[in-house]
């Protein structure tokens, strides 16, 4: 009893002060808060006020760290932290006691202590670690308002490592009673999706719950996901489409409760992104789209009161309806919404107008004629961001035509812009038109000019790249090149003799190798008066080193007669003692060779050289170099990752066998390719340089064991840093060699379109016709992206046909080429079949029919095609979106029930998976399986013939984005007779690693009697089908682990079978994905596949607190992450 | 959405929101150049900017400016009516909203916010339910936190 009292008696005074607590905390906490607040404003200079806020900080800091400050005081003194960080004064020390307040604060400060951790620090922050434990403590809370605390700052930011430890507790909430703990569930499962979509894959399902709430909050949080998903992978949600328009219907018709209203329009936000994933649910997808034709045209039909939020809805409808599968009426009243969002008066919708015309202007060029005349006005809009997006539109509609008033108009920007982000742009784009639809020689230089100059040293390097790549090429004419490289020298030489000392870096650059390659075009001008005009240059104290590099090269070229080498031997002795190494080098390169003209004359052969230049990449001209520094006692070369192998197991203690990893990308040969043998005399001392560091690297593997890092590290940088240079600036050295005669492709001779060039004047009418010339003939302007609707002028030669890419370059090819005022169906279907024919003529067995494909296209309307006719472009670039016709046959009685008798001999003896319907129709039947065998998997394709009469001329033609298809048989099925079956066989391999492959297809054919028939078909397969097992050793895999560099890790369940559970895990990989297991030692195993072909891929896996830690790496990227899903689910399935 | 700001119209930061992950540099760079870039436009001018790769959506109400920064296929719009909703919510919640109320309390003004937008999305759009929320864990904490303190004082707990 007594105790008590002298308990209480003792508690009495901090109670009694407890007692005026609440009001006075509350009162000095705003009146500390208040006071450096209200300190802040009477101050008058920046000064007065960091030395205020620094003494706050001072002050703050002391307070925070004294064992005697009270939870309630530590919370206010967050608050003062968080202000004067949002001053902009850093107040780290702060950090860690925001996440102490967070633990261990009462509600009230615990949510002060989470506010001010989720504004310090970002999800990459070490700090974040030790929040983990507080959010799993306040997620097991049976407060409410704690739970939602841990969900809010989980929704925001957390540790992408520690998502495993809270996951099953985050779950577990999506099922709670109450919705808000629901919605926040959601949003927190959204954020690990978007952070790191492997770990929730197998909550899925439970996401389609969260859709199927019956709280509109949670339904909404859960179409974030879905929005995410969606764009990842369109086809696997197709089934949802209805439940969207459903849902969206009744949002529409007004079901929702009215607190989901905003200003009378029912819940826009859901709205808005139900639209958002009906337009990507309905793109390229015809059958999907017509599901959401009506609930569009109610969505446009409500969303009629003048507010920016039923604005809002009807542009988000518009972009919808011209996204998906197009239906003329809804473009119609889209085209109107467009126009009165163009015309209206209110700017954000002016602006927003633009935007969706240049949205949809590829597909409706019309709708810009008639909008011309307010275009024009925004063209001249006070406004920048107005014009900027005018600007953007123009560039759409860009043809050669109107290409001079355009890009003049952008030109004109540019000059006044002062957004680097803006220039960089437009200038790029400005330097694309130009390319494209240059209309004479004179126009494109001085346009270039004027890029150059304006994109300064801001712009994509790749456009100086493509410039000279495209000078350098040439195009068809022998003549024409010869006149453009001539206007360019006479244009850069009169540059170099007013004020190149204004001119930027990459110009400057660009001359001078301009200069370097054809000024002996220009038969008059002296080299040695170029060479002066370029010693200026070296003298102006703004030109970098890097152009000083370019000059010196140049020279090289130039360096004739006795005029030139002397001021080359001038300019060689004022740089041979430079202190940049490249410039160095480049200086006594250019004393060399100036001095011997005939070694000079094979080194940098002028106009020679059509020989494309050979590499030896083995760099056997050295071989005598090192066997004499073999037999000088020299140790052997070891390649880096072997060096880091060493010295891994030179520390015997280390607990992490496959920690250390070197960035191992330069390798050896990486560098040999590089070298020319070109530049035998200059390189060989480098290279002789670099086995010397290798040596020093390799045979003080024993000893030093930090200074032999270092010393190998630095070699490394050493070596690197000349050998960059060199590839540098021997980029020219390809170029040098005039590409070859161009094969005889006729549809490549280009003449030039004679153009009117059209005089800009004020008068604005003029203006527009000069604008939007050109477009009102195009009727039809095709979906395929930017359309080539007049032939381009400068257009690269092709690349030979022997090179891997040749295919798909002369589909492009064959793209361009295309007439220019494609009409009509018909020239679009042999446009098509073009380009499919092309295709095939990767399969070696299709060649024979291309000829009659050609003949059936052209002779009459193929109806499939004229159905899908919108999205044609795209199905034939893109198979892989083709969906099968109809999944499921209907059922008939006739059709062979097994077609696995009609797997050819030699495939029978391996295991094939079930045989699955591709597609069908009243004559052909389509089923198709893959068999997978040792080194490749086979697809077997069945062709069935249900009709009554033999069907001819059947194509059948695959393609894949992830993967490469080969036909393996030698005869191609033409014909099948009635009631019969045709099997094909085809050998895939991947090409992209993806968790489902897909490879989609296209048969056509011919009845006896009617019209040629095509359908379309895909079949997916697991990427499992490809994984083989991969038998090495342990040390191979030491070796093989330390070099790959794509990684993935993650914790999987561990089977539980007593004592052997790591074994019984991996047994259950092994049966269920064929890996092979190299070997189990105590708590780690060592597991390798390969993915066919001959692409490993290493398991390292460690039993650690109950679970599996499994490390996977490859050389091939993606292929770790989805080789974990698989693992994920043979362990859950299991 | 990739962050909000509030800043008056000198220029001074009220209230900063960063959705995605950005060093301390950058962000006070951003803050710099988009303060400067928003207060030099005049006030007819359209309420979208393009801004690197992104889209600025502000707006002014009365001394104070809110800008969202979002992504090139946002819509631009109803990120206007967010930023209204937010509005709405502040001046539900402090009764009549002006400046002072935010400087002065604005860790409520963060925690409104956080109720409305979570990891840049929208998390509740029902103003009624927002407001609830928010009045809930005021309430509750004041309840929760005067008897339990007394306890651990004369250390009976």
């Amino acid at each position: 009893m007594s105790d008590v009292v002298e308990k209480t008696l003792t508690a009495l005074p901090s109670l009694l002060s407890l007692d005026s607590q609440p009001g006075s905390a509350k009162l000095s906490s705003t009146s500390k808060l208040g006071n450096l607040i209200r300190g802040i404003t009477e101050l008058t200079s920046k000064h007065e006020e960091e030395k205020l806020i620094q003494r706050e900080l001072a002050s703050i800091k002391e307070q925070v760290s004294s064992p005697n400050t009270s939870m309630r005081q530590m919370k206010e003194l967050m608050v003062r932290a968080i202000y004067c960080e949002m001053l902009g004064y850093e107040a780290s020390f702060s950090y860690i006691h925001a996440i102490k307040l967070a633990q261990q604060g009462t509600a009230l400060e615990k949510r002060v202590g989470y506010l001010a951790v989720s504004l310090f620090l970002n999800e990459s922050h070490e700090l974040l670690l030790l929040l983990v434990n507080t959010v799993l403590k306040d997620l097991q809370s049976t407060n409410l308002i704690e739970v939602c605390m841990a969900l809010t700052v989980v929704s925001q930011m957390f540790p992408k490592d520690m998502i495993p430890a809270i996951l099953p507790l985050v779950e577990e909430k999506l099922n709670h009673q109450k919705e808000i703990i629901r919605r926040k569930a959601v949003l927190a499962l959204y954020k690990f999706y978007l952070i790191a979509p492997n770990q929730v894959q197998h909550i899925h399902n439970k996401f389609r719950k969260a859709l199927c709430d019956k709280d509109p909050g949670v339904m909404t949080a859960s179409l974030h996901i879905y929005l995410q998903m969606i764009q990842e992978n369109p086809e696997g949600y197709k089934d949802l489409t209805a439940s969207f328009v459903t849902i969206l219907k009744q949002v529409v018709g007004g079901k929702l409760p009215m607190d989901f209203n905003y200003h009378s329009v029912p819940a826009p936000w859901l709205q808005i992104q139900l639209l958002r994933i009906l337009s990507v649910l309905g793109k390229n997808d015809q059958s999907t789209s017509e599901i959401m034709y009506d609930v569009l045209d109610e969505s446009l039909r409500r969303a009629e009161m003048n507010h920016n939020i039923t604005y809002a809805i009807l542009y988000e409808c518009v972009k919808c309806i011209y996204t998906i599968h197009p239906k003329s009426d809804l473009l119609e009243k889209a085209a109107k919404c467009i126009g009165n969002f163009v015309l209206s008066p209110k700017i954000n919708l002016k602006y927003l107008g633009l935007k969706a015309l240049t949205y949809v202007v590829q597909q409706d060029p019309k709708l810009a004629l008639q909008h011309q005349m307010t275009i024009i006005e925004c063209l001249d809009h006070p406004d920048l961001i107005i014009k900027r997006e005018t600007l953007e539109l123009l560039f759409r509609i860009t043809n050669a035509q109107n290409v001079t008033v355009i890009v003049e108009k952008m030109l004109d920007f540019l000059r006044v812009s002062t957004d680097d982000y803006t220039t960089i742009d437009l200038v790029g784009k400005v330097a694309e038109l130009a390319e494209k639809y240059a209309p004479d020689n004179e126009w494109f230089i001085e346009t270039m000019n004027t890029v150059f100059s304006v994109g300064g040293d801001m712009m994509q390097p790749d456009i100086p790249n493509s410039f000279l790549k495209l000078l350098s090429e040439g195009f068809d004419s022998v003549e024409e090149d010869r006149k453009l490289r001539l206007f360019a020298v006479d244009s850069y030489v009169s540059l170099l003799q007013g004020e190149p000392g204004k001119l930027p870096q990459r110009f400057l650059q660009v001359i001078s190798w301009v200069l370097g390659e054809y000024s002996h075009l220009r038969a008059e001008l002296q080299p040695s008066t170029v060479m002066r005009l370029l010693s200026k240059l070296l003298d102006t104290k703004n030109t970098s080193s890097e152009t000083k590099t370019w000059v010196l090269m140049t020279m090289t070229k130039l360096c004739e007669g006795a005029a030139g080498v002397s001021v080359a031997q001038e300019v060689s002795e004022a740089y041979s003692s430079s202190l940049d190494t490249v410039l160095r080098q480049r200086a006594q390169e250019l004393q060399h060779l100036s001095q011997d003209s005939e070694l000079r004359a094979r080194v940098v052969p002028r106009d020679a050289g059509l020989e494309p230049l050979e590499v030896d990449s083995s760099l056997s001209f050295l071989d005598g170099f090192v066997s004499e520094a073999l037999a000088a006692g020299a140790a052997p070369y070891k390649p880096p990752h072997q060096r880091q192998e060493e010295l891994a197991q030179a520390k015997a203690l280390s607990l992490e066998p496959y920690g250390l990893s070197l960035p191992i990308s330069i390798s050896s040969c990486s560098i040999a390719d590089r070298q020319s043998p070109t530049l035998l005399s200059m390189s060989s001392g480098l290279s002789g340089d670099s086995t010397d560091l290798s040596h020093k690297g390799g045979s003080t593997t024993l000893k030093l064991d930090g200074v032999k890092r270092v010393w190998g590290k630095e070699g490394y940088l050493a070596q690197r840093e000349p050998v960059e240079e060199t590839a540098q600036v021997e980029v020219p050295s390809p170029f040098r060699s005039p590409s070859q005669q161009a094969e005889a492709d006729s549809s490549h001779s280009q003449t030039p379109t004679p153009v009117p060039t059209p005089e800009p004047t004020q008068e604005k009418q003029q203006l527009a016709s000069s604008l939007f010339v050109g477009l009102s003939s195009q009727s039809s302007v095709c979906l395929m992206g930017k359309s080539e609707s007049a032939p381009q002028r400068f257009r690269r030669k092709a690349k030979s046909p022997s090179s891997s890419s040749g295919a798909s370059e002369q589909i492009s090819n064959s793209l361009v080429s295309a007439p220019s005022t494609v009409d009509n169906l018909l020239c679009d279907n042999l446009l098509d079949t073009n380009i499919t024919s092309e295709l095939a003529v990767s399969s070696p067995t299709q060649t024979s029919q291309l000829s009659q494909s050609l003949t059936t296209a052209n002779g009459t309307c193929d109806v499939e095609l004229t159905d899908t006719k919108g999205s044609n472009h795209s199905l034939i670039r893109d198979l892989s979106v083709a969906v099968a016709a109809d999944p499921s046959p209907h059922e008939d009685p006739d059709k062979p029930k097994d077609f696995s008798s009609h797997l050819p001999a030699e495939l029978s003896g391996f295991s094939h998976s079930e045989i699955t319907p591709l597609c069908s129709n009243q004559s052909l039947d389509l089923s198709a399986c893959h068999v997978q065998q040792k080194d490749s998997l086979v697809l077997v394709v069945f062709i069935y013939n249900s009709s009554d009469s033999d069907i001819q001329q059947i194509l059948l033609e695959l393609d894949s984005d992830d993967l490469e298809v080969s036909g393996v048989c030698g005869s191609p099925v033409q014909e099948v007779g009635s009631q019969s079956v045709a099997v094909c066989q085809y050998s895939l391999s991947v090409k992209r690693p993806s968790v489902h492959v897909e490879v989609g297809g296209v048969v056509s054919y011919q009845l006896p009697v009617g019209t040629p028939q095509s359908a379309q078909f895909s079949y997916k397969l697991p990427l499992t089908s490809f994984i083989r097992p991969l038998t090495l050793s342990t040390e191979e895999y030491g070796t093989m682990w330390l070099a790959f560099s794509h990684d993935t890790k993650q914790n999987l369940t561990l089977i539980n079978e007593g004592q052997e559970s790591l074994a019984a895990t991996l047994n259950v990989l092994k049966k269920k994905l064929q890996l092979h297991i190299v070997e189990i030692i105590g708590l780690e195993g060592i597991v390798a596949c390969r993915l066919l072909q001959d692409q490993p891929c290493l398991m390292h896996c460690r039993v650690h607190a109950g679970t599996l830690a499994v490390w996977l790496r490859s050389p091939v990227p993606d292929l770790p992450d989805c080789l974990m899903y698989y693992c994920q689910r043979a362990l859950q399935e299991h | 959405m990739q962050f909000m700001l509030l800043f008056s119209r000198q220029g001074k930061l009220r209230l900063q929101k960063w959705y995605v992950p950005l060093s301390d540099k950058e962000k006070k760079k951003i803050t710099r150049e988009l303060v400067q870039t928003v207060l030099a436009r005049k006030p007819k001018m359209c309420s979208f900017l393009e801004w690197r790769d992104l889209k600025i959506v502000y707006k002014r109400y009365a001394s104070l400016y809110f800008c969202c920064a979002i992504e090139d296929q946002d819509n631009e719009l109803i990120t206007l009516e967010i930023i209204h909703r937010y509005v709405e919510l502040l001046d539900k919640y402090f009764g009549s909203v002006c400046e002072l109320d935010i400087i002065f309390n604005f860790e409520k003004a963060y925690f409104i916010l956080d109720e409305f937008l979570l990891g840049g999305e929208a998390q509740e759009t029902s103003k009624k339910n927002v407001l609830k929320a928010i009045e809930q864990a005021d309430l509750l904490q004041e309840d929760a936190e005067t008897p339990r303190s007394v306890l651990e004082e004369i250390g009976l707990t």
